[in-house]
């Protein structure tokens, strides 16, 4: 294998795989999306008021 | 970029070796099964959801399929069939396959887990395990009843699927396991009968090699009559209905005929005609399950659309 035929390979892999990338980011953002419009629960379980943690006055 | 570096990178490869490493033909009818599941699954589920459900069960099926192919290599360098492949051809390192499947597993069932649920992915999980660690480098090279027992990788796609969309196992799911299940073995006995050679050569237990062509068209036979109840049986859950019900049976009596004929079959009779009649029951394995996924998505759609038969009976 010649270093241009290398060389090309290696351009096609790299546009490939950055064609997946971003398309994967795409992908993940959409999930995002998706979830927080099917109301999916943005807090996580402590976030919740708990009065024993404020200060009394 | 100097020449040392260049040297040292000529075995670059084309990316589409790295695609090949995933098992793409096997991967289409992974996507196939998983998204029926998904569709005849109660309750409704967001569309970008769903995509990104049934591609990453692909994603951890090809994951799979790379991690067989890491393992399998020494096997499948000296298969015909298999010779090709990635790593037996030197396309692909057997380290850089077993890279590719381990990343892809992560990947395949984190995102599986956040795109629906946990269970769903868990299941992808054990998937994955099963195809790669108890089918591949246990049951394949230790018994001739590796492809009974590791049918059940390729049968949990379509529960995998349901498990995204409802977020529970249920006999509907089951039903579609125990159909793949069932299939899987007469439709690999089926290949492996013109096969017989490669299997042999390569050292695997398969029943043609353990027990012979006379033993094997008996276990094609068997297991054809045990799989029809399971097939027709799923007709008279929540996914069947009247055309799954015609179709299913239909194609079980085609299945049988052909069956039978395998089974009745010499093997002076099979060499002279170079395995005809067990060609056309391989071929005829994956229509069946092809149009049974396609009839259970149709009864799916008539229901969407309120066409159901109120009449037709449920049973399971």
């Amino acid at each position: 294998m010649t270093d241009d035929e290398i060389r090309k390979i290696r351009k096609k892999n790299n546009v490939i795989l950055g064609v997946i990338l971003v398309a994967f980011v795409v992908l993940v953002f959409s999930i995002t999306v998706a979830k927080m419009m099917g109301g999916a629960t943005m807090e996580a379980y402590d976030h919740v008021r708990r009065p024993q943690l404020e200060e009394i006055k | 970029m100097t020449e040392t570096t260049m040297k040292t990178t000529s075995d670059q490869t084309d990316f589409g070796n790295y695609v090949s490493l995933l098992k793409p033909r096997v991967m289409s009818l992974v996507v196939f099964t998983a998204a029926v599941g998904l569709v005849v699954a109660p309750g409704s589920m967001n569309l970008v959801l769903a995509f990104a459900s049934v591609l990453f069960i692909a994603l951890g099926a090809g994951a799979s399929g790379s991690l067989n192919m890491w393992w399998d290599a020494d096997i499948d360098r000296i298969m015909k069939r298999t010779q090709d492949r990635p790593v037996p051809s030197g396309k692909v390192s057997a380290n850089n396959a077993m890279l590719v499947g381990l990343w892809m597993s992560v990947i395949s069932i984190g995102m599986l887990g956040l795109a629906s649920n946990w269970l769903a992915a868990a299941l992808l999980a054990f998937t994955i395990f099963f195809y790669a660690v108890i089918y591949s480098m246990w049951l394949k090279r230790s018994t001739p009843q590796n492809i009974v027992i590791g049918g059940a990788a390729g049968a949990f796609p379509p529960m995998v699927g349901w498990v995204a969309a409802s977020g529970s196992i249920s006999i509907e799911a089951v039903g579609m396991f125990m159909l793949i299940f069932m299939w899987t073995p007469p439709h690999f006995w089926a290949l492996a009968l013109f096969m017989n050679e490669d299997y042999s050569k390569a050292g695997i237990p398969m029943l043609t090699v353990t027990h012979g062509k006379r033993s094997t068209r008996n276990h094609i036979l068997i297991y054809t009559i045990l799989l029809t109840p399971f097939s027709i049986g799923l007709a008279f859950t929540a996914i069947g209905g009247p055309i799954y019900f015609v179709l299913s049976v239909a194609l079980s009596l085609m299945f049988l005929t052909g069956a039978r004929k395998v089974f009745l079959r010499s093997e002076d009779g099979a060499i002279e005609d170079n395995y005809l009649e067990e060609r056309k029951l391989f071929k005829l394995s994956l229509f069946y399950l092809f149009l049974l996924f396609a009839a259970l998505l149709a009864e799916a759609s008539l229901k969407s659309f309120d066409l159901n038969l109120m009449a037709w009976p449920q049973v399971f």
